[in-house]
C-alpha cells in the first residue's frame, strides 16, 4: 500500500518540512534510553540536521548520565547506519557537538534538576517526552509516579521556569480503556464511556497502597513465612545469608501484591492493566497542569521492530510480542486466547518516531491536540491472520530444542481467556505440588535435578499463565482507533518528508512485515538455536569447568562430606566407636545410633552448626592418640571406600595446575589427617583436650554457614588469592555463603535446593559418584581389631553421651517452646 | 593316577563348553571342524605329609647351600620374607603354605636361639596386605607373636630410610631392595610358586625391590622382549632379575630360598564348584543342572553379592613339593614341578585364541577386578602361558570372555581409576603410555601416601599391568572382549561382542572365515608347550 498522493503546499505554505522545522532546535527527550527514545535520537541525529538532542537521563547506581548516554544510547545498534556513513571519528565528534545528557528524573518533583540542568531545560524549544513505565505489570505506584505524574512534573518545572517550549507527550491508545468500537482521537475525559476519576485521590492511594504494603509484609506472621520460605530455599545457609533472602521475599511480596493493586485497580475503572490506567490519568493531569505549555499529544499502539529506520526489524528489548512470539515457537504456549478476527493493532518504531517529529515539526496548534499513531482503522493485522503467519514462519524455520531437534508449534484454538487460565492454572498447581514432593525426598545429584526440571515446567507454566493473564486482554481487545488526526498529518507533508519521515500506517504489508522484518530479528535478539543437530562445541558444562580449571585461578577450596566422600562425622564416629567393640556393646552403639539418627537429622537441618556442637560432645574423654592411631584405618575403610574418585581426581588436578587448594570442613582434624597429603592446606574442625583426651567441646565456631565463608576470606587473604579467581566446591545450601564469595562455585551432588540454585545461577554442577565396586556396607562399622585389645573403646563416652542427650532433647524442646 | 592335560578336536558331537566370564559363567558351542580346545591336567597328587617334607628339605637343602639349622646361630639377624596377597590364587584353605613353611623355620631359629627375626611380606609395589590377609598367610600363631611388636610387617618400597642400594648390574640396573633385609645375616624366602614365573632371583630382586629397581625390567622394552614371562629362560624379565641376584649374592647377601609347588585343584573334586574343573563330556545329568542352575543363579545375583560370594572361596590345592637351599639351583626344580603340572604339548598355532577369564587374578584378590586387570590377565597372563611359541599366531585374534564392569576398588585401585579416565582416554598405545605418563603416576605423592598408609598399589601399577599385554598387543592383529561393558571395552582400545558367534563373525574380518580356533580351558591353570 503507498500513501495516497496529497496535494503538497509550496516550501512557503504552512508546512514547512520536518528537517527545515526544527534545524538549529533544541529539542529535550526524556526516555532516550528506551525503544522509542532511542530511536527518535538516532532519527534525529541522522535526519534533522544541526538540531541540538538533550537527553534528561536517571543517573545510574554506578555511572553518571554521561556513561549511560554512551553506554545505554550511543553503542546501540541503532547508531550503526549513521556510523557507518559517517566514519567512527565523524559520528564521535557528531555526537560531541550535538548529543549531550542532562541529569534528571521524572518521579521527582523538578525533575531532579541542577541549576545548570535547569538552565538547559529551560534553553529547550521542544520536548518530547517518551519516558514511561511500560511494562504491564509495574507496581500501581511505580505506574504512576512515572505515568500519571511525569507528564505534569515536567510541565509544573517548565513552568516554574516560565518557558514554553512545545510539549510533545507520548501516550498510548490503550488510555481508551477496555472497549469494543470507534476510540477517537480524543481527550480522555471526553469520551462518554470515562469513569470521571480524580487523579490527585489515585495518586495518594497508590502512595498508601506501599504504606500499607511496606507494614503489612512486616507483621511478625508475615516476616515468619518469608523467614521459612527463605529457610525452605536455601536451607541453614547461616543467619546473615537467610536474613538477606528474606528481606528479598519479603521486598517482591511487596512488590507482587503492588502490581495486583495496580491491575486490579486499573479492571476496576475500565483499563486493561495498570499502564494504559496511569497513562489515561497521566494525560488527564497534564492538560488539567499544563499551564501556558503548549502540549501535543501522541497516542501510538503497540510498538513493535523498526519498518525500515534505521534498518529493518530494528528492536530495542522484549516487551509484549516478543516473549509471546518465542514461547509460542519454543511450544511453551500450547493456547492463547484471543479474537481470531478482532485486530492486533501493532505499528513499527520508526512511524511512531516520524509521527512524533512531524508534530514537533509542525508546532503546536490553539488547542492541545491528540494524534493516534495505530493500524487498525487503516490497514488492520487480524488476529488469526498474525497467529497464521507467526506460525506458518516457525514451521518453515523452526527453533530447535537442546537436542537439535526441531520444535513443532502448536495449533491455537482461539478458546476464551477463562478456560486458558483454568487450564494453565491447574497445571500450576499440579507442577507445584510435584515440586513441594520432591524437595522434601532427600535426593542429591542426578536425582535432585528431577526437581529441578519440574521447576523448569512450573516456571514455563507460570510465565506462560502470566502472559495470558497480561496480554490476553491486548488479543481480545475491540476498540478500532481512529487515525485522521494522523492522515492529515501525512496529507500535509512533502513528497520528501513522506519518504524521510513515514508516519503513514498505510505502507505496511503486514505479510511482509511479520514474515521477513520483524520475526527474524525477533530470532535473531533471542539467541534460540535455529539450527539442528547436536552442538559440536563444548557443552555449557564443559565450558564451565574449563573456566573453573584455567591455570589462572587462584585457589580452590572445598568441602569434604558428600563433596569428596560420600560420609558424614556421624559415620565417622560410628567407625571410630566401634573400632574396639565386640559382640554386645557393638549392638549398643547401633541401637543407639539408629534411635538417634531421625533426632540428629532434624537437628542438622535446622542447624549444622548446633548439631556439630551437640555431636562432637560424644568425644568427650575419648583418647587422643588411639584416634590418631586408628585414624589411618579410617581413611581405608571408610574414607576411601567412601571416595568420589572423580573429586580426587579435581582436587589433584587443581594442584597440578598450580592452584592453592583447602580443605574447609566440620569433621575433626584427627579425622581428616589422612587426607591431608590431597591439599595444600586442611582447616578442620578442633576439639579441646585435657591429659590426652578430648573434652567435647570445639575449640572455635564449627566452619558451617558464614563461618566457613569468612575462613575462605581470610585463608585467601593470608596466602594473597584473590577470591573473585577462586573455585569452591560443596554439596549443600549450607555452604552458600562460602560459594557465594568466590568467582567460581561449584555445586556438587547438590542436593535439591542447591540444585535449584545452581541452575538459577548458571553455575557448574559436578555429579560424582563413588566407584562402582565400592565396597559397601549398610552401617559405617569397623572391622575386627586386635591389634591391641588393651586400647579403651569409645563406648564409655557413648552410654555418657546418650544419658545427656535425653537432657538436651528436653532443653531444646523447652527452648523451642 | 591323574590324567594328563588334553587337546580335543571339536566336532558335531562336542557338548558347549564352559567359559568363565568373570563371577558369572557362559556355555558356548565352539564351530566344529575348525576348533580344539587345550584342557589341563587333572590335578596332581599332593604330598601325604607336607610339613615332614618342609623339614625334610629345610635339612636337604639343594645347590650349594648348608642346611638351614647350621646357617642359624644366637645373636644373628633372620628376616623371613614371604610372597604377599597375590599368590596363591585363589587363597588357599588354611593352613596356607606359608604358615606351614614359617613355622618350621621359626622353630629352628628358636632351636638355635635366633631372637633377632623379622618378617616381611614382599609385596614390592603391590598393596599392602590387612591384618586379616597377614593372619590367614602366616597363622594367627605367627601373627600375634611378631605383628604387636612390629615385627611383622609389609614391605614400603617408597620408605626412603628403609631401602638400601646394593649395587649396579653390568647392564646398568641399580639394585635397591629392603634395608632390613639386606642388612641381615641371612633372608630366608618363603615362596609358593604357582605359575612359572614366580620365584627363583624374581623373590628377592622384585618382592623386596623399590620403584627404582623395579623399572628396569618392568618396562615395555623388556616385556615386548620375554617370550614368554613364564619360561624364564626366554624371558627379558627374569634375566633382569637374574641379572640383580648376581648383584645380591656378590654384594654378600645371603639368601635361603624355600620355594613350593602346588597342584591345580581350585574348584575341588567334591564341593559346589567342583563340576567347574570336570571336562564338559564327562559331566553327569546332575552335573549339567548343577551348572546350569549355577549360571542362572549367578546371572540373577547382584554384582556385589557375587563377588563377595566368588571371592570368599578357599582353594583345596595342596602342596606338590616343597625345595629349599640356593636360588639357582632350588628354582630348577621347582620350575620342572610346576611344568609337570601345567604343560600340555599343542602342535602348532591358531588363527583365534579364544578364553574365558574367571573372577580372579593376581591383583584383585578380595577386591575388583577392574577394566585394566581384565586385560593384564587376558593378554598378560593367559597369552603368556605357552612354552616355544605362542597360541595364536603373529596378527591372529583373541577373544576374551568377560563382563568388564566400569568398576574399580576405591581403596587397592585409586591410581588405576585415573589410569582409566585419564590415561588410557589419550591412547592406549604401551611405548607412548610409558613415555608419557609413567613418571607422574610413580612419583605422585597422594598414591604414594596411599600405597604406605592406606591399601593401595603403587601409582605406578597400572602401568605395569598394560605393559604385561604389550608382548600380546604387538603379536595380535585384534581383541575381541565378549559380553563385555562397551565403553570399558572400547576404553581398553579393545573391541566389544554380544556373543561368542558375533566375536568370531567380527575375527573373520581379521583372519578371515575359516580360521582355526583354540580354546584355553583355563581355570585351572595350563601352559601350552607349542610346537
Amino acid at each position: 500500500m503507498t500513501p495516497e498522493p496529497s496535494p503538497h503546499p509550496a516550501p512557503a505554505g504552512p508546512a514547512p518540512d520536518v528537517a527545515g522545522a526544527l534545524e538549529g532546535k533544541r529539542i529535550l527527550i526524556t526516555g532516550a534510553t528506551g525503544f522509542l527514545g532511542t530511536n527518535i535520537v538516532e532519527r534525529l541525529l541522522r535526519c534533522v540536521p544541526d538540531c541540538e538532542v538533550v537527553l534528561l537521563i536517571r543517573p545510574g547506581r554506578r555511572s553518571t548520565v554521561d556513561q549511560r548516554l554512551r553506554r545505554e544510547v550511543l553503542r546501540n545498534d541503532a547508531f550503526d547506519r549513521l556510523r557507518n556513513e559517517l566514519g567512527t571519528d565523524a559520528f564521535d565528534a557528531l555526537c560531541d557537538r550535538r548529543v549531550s545528557a542532562v541529569a534528571g528524573d521524572v518521579t521527582t518533583n523538578g525533575l531532579g534538576l541542577d541549576d545548570a540542568g535547569q538552565a538547559v531545560l529551560a534553553s529547550c524549544d521542544v520536548v518530547i517526552h517518551s519516558a514511561a513505565a511500560v511494562s504491564f505489570d509495574s507496581p500501581l505506584d511505580a505506574a504512576v509516579e512515572v505515568n500519571l505524574l511525569g507528564p505534569t512534573r515536567i510541565v509544573e518545572t517548565l513552568g516554574s521556569l516560565g518557558v514554553t517550549p512545545h510539549l510533545v507527550a507520548v501516550s498510548t491508545c490503550y488510555v481508551a480503556g477496555s472497549r469494543r468500537g470507534n476510540a477517537p482521537e480524543q481527550h480522555v475525559a471526553d469520551s462518554p464511556w470515562f469513569v470521571d476519576l480524580d487523579w490527585r485521590s489515585e495518586v495518594d492511594a497508590a502512595r498508601r497502597a506501599r504504606r500499607d504494603a511496606e507494614a503489612d509484609s512486616r507483621t511478625p506472621e508475615r516476616l515468619e513465612g518469608f523467614r521459612s520460605d527463605a529457610r525452605r530455599e536455601i536451607g541453614a545457609a547461616g543467619t546473615p545469608l537467610l536474613a538477606a533472602r528474606t528481606e528479598q521475599l519479603r521486598a517482591r511480596w511487596v512488590a507482587d501484591r503492588m502490581v495486583e493493586a495496580g491491575r486490579s485497580r486499573a479492571a476496576s475503572v475500565g483499563w486493561p492493566d495498570a499502564y494504559a490506567f496511569t497513562k489515561a490519568l497521566g494525560e488527564r493531569a497534564l492538560l488539567e497542569n499544563r499551564g501556558a505549555v503548549p502540549v501535543s499529544i501522541v497516542r501510538p499502539s503497540i510498538i513493535e521492530s523498526a519498518l525500515a529506520e534505521p534498518f529493518p526489524g530494528w528492536i530495542r528489548g522484549f516487551r509484549m510480542a516478543e516473549p509471546i512470539i518465542l514461547s509460542y515457537a519454543r511450544g511453551l504456549l500450547k493456547e492463547f486466547p484471543g479474537v481470531p478476527e478482532g485486530v492486533v493493532d501493532v505499528i513499527p518504531v520508526d512511524l511512531v518516531t516520524a509521527a512524533i517529529l512531524t508534530v514537533a515539526a509542525r508546532g503546536p496548534l490553539d488547542t492541545s491536540d491528540v494524534v493516534q499513531v495505530a493500524s487498525g482503522v487503516a490497514n488492520p493485522l487480524r488476529y488469526r491472520r498474525l497467529v497464521d503467519l507467526v506460525s506458518g514462519y516457525f514451521t518453515q524455520h523452526p527453533l530447535y530444542d537442546r537436542k537439535g531437534q526441531p520444535i513443532v508449534v502448536p495449533t491455537w484454538s482461539f478458546p476464551g481467556r477463562g478456560r486458558v487460565q483454568a487450564q494453565l492454572k491447574r497445571a500450576n498447581d499440579t507442577l507445584g505440588r510435584a515440586e513441594r514432593a520432591l524437595s522434601a525426598l532427600p535426593l542429591r545429584g542426578r536425582q535432585a535435578q528431577w526437581s529441578a526440571d519440574v521447576e523448569t515446567r512450573r516456571e514455563d507454566v507460570e510465565r506462560a499463565l502470566g502472559y495470558v493473564e497480561l496480554y490476553g486482554a491486548y488479543a481480545e481487545c475491540e476498540a478500532l482507533y481512529e487515525i485522521d488526526n494522523l492522515l492529515a498529518l501525512v496529507d500535509a507533508q512533502s513528497d520528501e518528508d513522506q519518504r524521510t519521515f513515514c508516519c503513514d500506517p498505510r505502507v505496511v504489508d503486514w505479510d511482509d512485515y511479520v514474515r521477513t522484518i520483524h520475526l527474524p530479528s525477533v530470532v535473531t535478539h533471542a539467541r534460540v538455536r535455529t539450527t539442528a543437530g547436536a552442538d559440536r562445541g563444548p557443552d555449557r558444562t564443559e565450558r564451565l569447568r574449563r573456566q573453573v580449571l584455567a591455570p589462572e585461578r587462584h585457589l580452590a577450596a572445598f568441602d569434604l562430606e558428600n563433596t569428596l566422600i560420600a560420609s558424614n562425622v556421624v559415620s565417622s564416629y560410628l567407625w571410630l566407636a566401634s573400632r574396639h567393640l565386640t559382640g554386645t556393646d557393638r549392638l549398643r552403639l547401633v541401637a543407639d545410633a539408629l534411635r538417634s539418627a531421625p533426632g540428629w537429622l532434624s537437628m542438622d537441618r535446622r542447624d549444622r552448626s548446633d548439631f556439630l556442637r551437640y555431636f562432637y560432645r560424644r568425644y568427650d574423654g575419648a583418647p587422643l592418640d588411639q584416634l590418631r592411631a586408628d585414624a589411618d584405618g579410617l581413611l581405608s575403610d571408610l574414607l576411601l571406600a567412601r571416595a568420589f574418585p572423580g573429586a580426587i581426581r579435581r582436587v589433584r588436578e587443581h594442584r597440578r595446575l598450580g592452584h592453592r587448594t583447602v580443605l574447609i570442613t566440620g569433621a575433626l582434624d584427627v579425622v581428616v589427617e589422612p587426607l591431608r597429603p590431597l591439599f595444600d592446606d586442611v582447616i578442620a574442625t578442633e576439639l579441646g583436650t585435657d591429659a590426652g583426651r578430648f573434652t567435647g567441646e570445639l575449640l572455635s565456631a564449627p566452619p558451617t554457614g558464614e563461618t566457613r565463608a569468612q575462613i575462605l576470606m581470610d585463608y585467601a587473604d593470608a596466602h594473597d588469592c584473590d577470591l573473585g579467581e577462586s573455585v569452591a566446591y560443596a554439596d549443600s545450601t549450607s555452604d552458600l555463603p562460602m560459594l557465594e564469595v568466590v568467582g567460581f562455585p561449584v555445586a556438587v551432588n547438590p542436593e535439591t535446593r542447591l540444585s535449584a540454585l545452581a541452575r538459577k545461577r548458571g553455575w557448574l554442577v559436578e555429579n560424582w559418584e563413588r566407584a562402582n565396586g565400592s565396597p559397601r556396607g549398610v552401617l559405617p562399622l569397623s572391622g575386627r581389631w586386635s591389634d591391641d585389645r588393651s586400647r579403651t573403646p569409645l563406648l564409655r563416652r557413648l552410654v555418657n553421651a546418650s544419658g545427656s542427650r535425653s537432657d538436651d532433647a528436653g532443653r531444646t524442646k523447652a527452648a523451642r517452646r | 593316577m591323574p590324567r594328563p592335560g588334553l587337546v580335543l578336536d571339536v566336532d558335531r558331537s562336542t557338548p558347549p563348553v564352559l567359559f568363565n566370564h568373570g563371577e558369572q559363567l557362559r556355555l558356548e558351542k565352539l564351530p566344529a571342524g575348525r576348533s580344539r580346545i587345550i584342557y589341563p591336567a587333572e590335578p596332581l597328587e599332593p604330598l601325604a605329609d607336607p610339613d615332614g617334607a618342609i623339614a625334610h628339605a629345610l635339612a636337604h637343602p639343594i645347590g650349594d647351600s648348608e642346611p638351614l639349622a647350621a646357617l642359624l646361630r644366637p645373636g644373628m639377624k633372620l628376616t623371613i620374607a614371604f610372597d604377599d596377597v597375590s599368590l596363591p590364587l585363589p587363597p588357599m584353605r588354611a593352613p596356607d603354605i606359608r604358615q606351614r613353611v614359617i613355622e618350621a623355620v621359626l622353630d629352628l631359629a628358636a632351636a638355635a636361639g635366633v631372637d633377632d627375626v623379622m618378617l616381611i611380606a614382599a609385596l614390592a609395589l603391590h598393596r599392602r596386605m590387612t591384618e586379616d590377609e597377614l593372619r590367614h598367610a602366616v597363622g594367627d600363631r605367627v601373627y600375634d607373636a611378631f605383628a604387636p611388636h612390629g615385627l611383622l610387617v609389609n614391605h614400603d618400597a617408597e620408605d626412603p630410610d628403609n631401602l638400601k642400594e646394593i649395587g649396579t648390574t653390568r647392564h646398568g640396573e641399580v639394585v635397591e631392595i629392603n634395608r632390613r633385609a639386606a642388612e641381615s645375616d641371612l633372608i630366608v624366602y618363603v615362596n609358593i610358586n604357582l605359575v612359572a614365573m614366580d620365584g627363583g632371583w624374581k623373590s628377592t630382586a622384585t618382592g623386596l625391590s623399590s620403584y627404582r629397581s623395579l623399572r628396569h625390567h618392568h618396562n615395555v622394552e623388556t616385556m615386548e622382549h620375554s617370550r614368554s614371562f613364564m619360561d624364564r629362560h626366554n624371558s627379558e624379565l627374569h634375566r633382569s632379575n637374574w641379572r640383580m641376584g648376581e648383584v645380591l649374592r656378590d654384594a654378600g647377601i645371603k639368601v635361603f630360598q624355600i620355594e613350593t609347588t602346588m597342584n591345580n585343584d581350585v574348584f575341588g573334586t567334591t564341593g559346589p564348584l567342583a563340576v567347574l574343573q570336570k571336562r564338559e563330556w564327562e559331566w553327569t545329568t546332575r552335573d549339567r543342572v548343577a551348572v546350569h542352575a549355577m549360571k542362572a543363579g549367578l546371572d540373577r545375583m547382584p554384582a556385589g553379592a557375587r563377588r563377595n560370594l566368588f571371592h570368599s572361596w578357599r582353594a583345596p590345592h595342596a602342596m606338590t613339593s616343597v625345595q629349599a637351599g640356593e636360588v639357582d639351583a632350588v628354582h630348577e626344580v621347582t620350575t620342572a614341578n610346576v611344568y609337570a603340572q601345567h604343560l600340555v604339548p599343542v602342535e602348532g598355532q591358531t588363527d583365534i585364541l579364544t578364553m574365558g577369564l574367571p573372577y580372579i587374578g593376581p591383583y584383585n584378590v578380595n577386591s575388583v577386578m577392574n577394566p585394566i586387570l581384565v586385560m593384564c590377565l587376558g593378554l598378560g597372563y593367559f597369552f603368556n602361558l605357552y612354552r616355544g611359541r605362542p597360541l595364536v599366531r603373529e596378527g591372529g585374534v583373541v577373544i576374551m570372555s568377560h563382563p568388564t564392569p566400569w568398576d574399580f576398588h576405591p581403596v587397592h585401585h585409586p591410581s588405576y581409576i585415573d589410569f582409566f579416565e585419564q590415561v588410557l582416554a589419550d591412547t592406549t598405545d604401551p611405548r607412548v603410555i610409558e613415555e608419557r605418563y609413567e613418571r607422574q603416576f610413580a612419583e605422585d605423592e597422594w598414591y604414594r601416601h596411599l600405597y604406605r598408609t592406606s591399601h593401595a598399589y603403587h601409582g605406578v601399577h597400572p602401568f605395569y599391568m598394560w605393559y604385561w599385554g604389550a608382548h600380546a598387543l604387538a603379536h595380535l592383529g585384534r581383541v575381541i572382549i565378549v559380553g563385555g561393558d562397551r565403553a570399558a571395552v572400547h576404553r581398553l582400545g579393545f573391541t566389544p561382542a554380544s556373543s561368542l558367534s558375533d566375536a568370531l563373525e567380527l575375527a573373520s574380518d581379521t583372519v578371515g572365515p575359516h580360521a582355526t580356533i583354540t580354546h584355553l580351558h583355563n581355570p585351572p591353570i595350563l601352559m601350552a608347550d607349542v610346537t
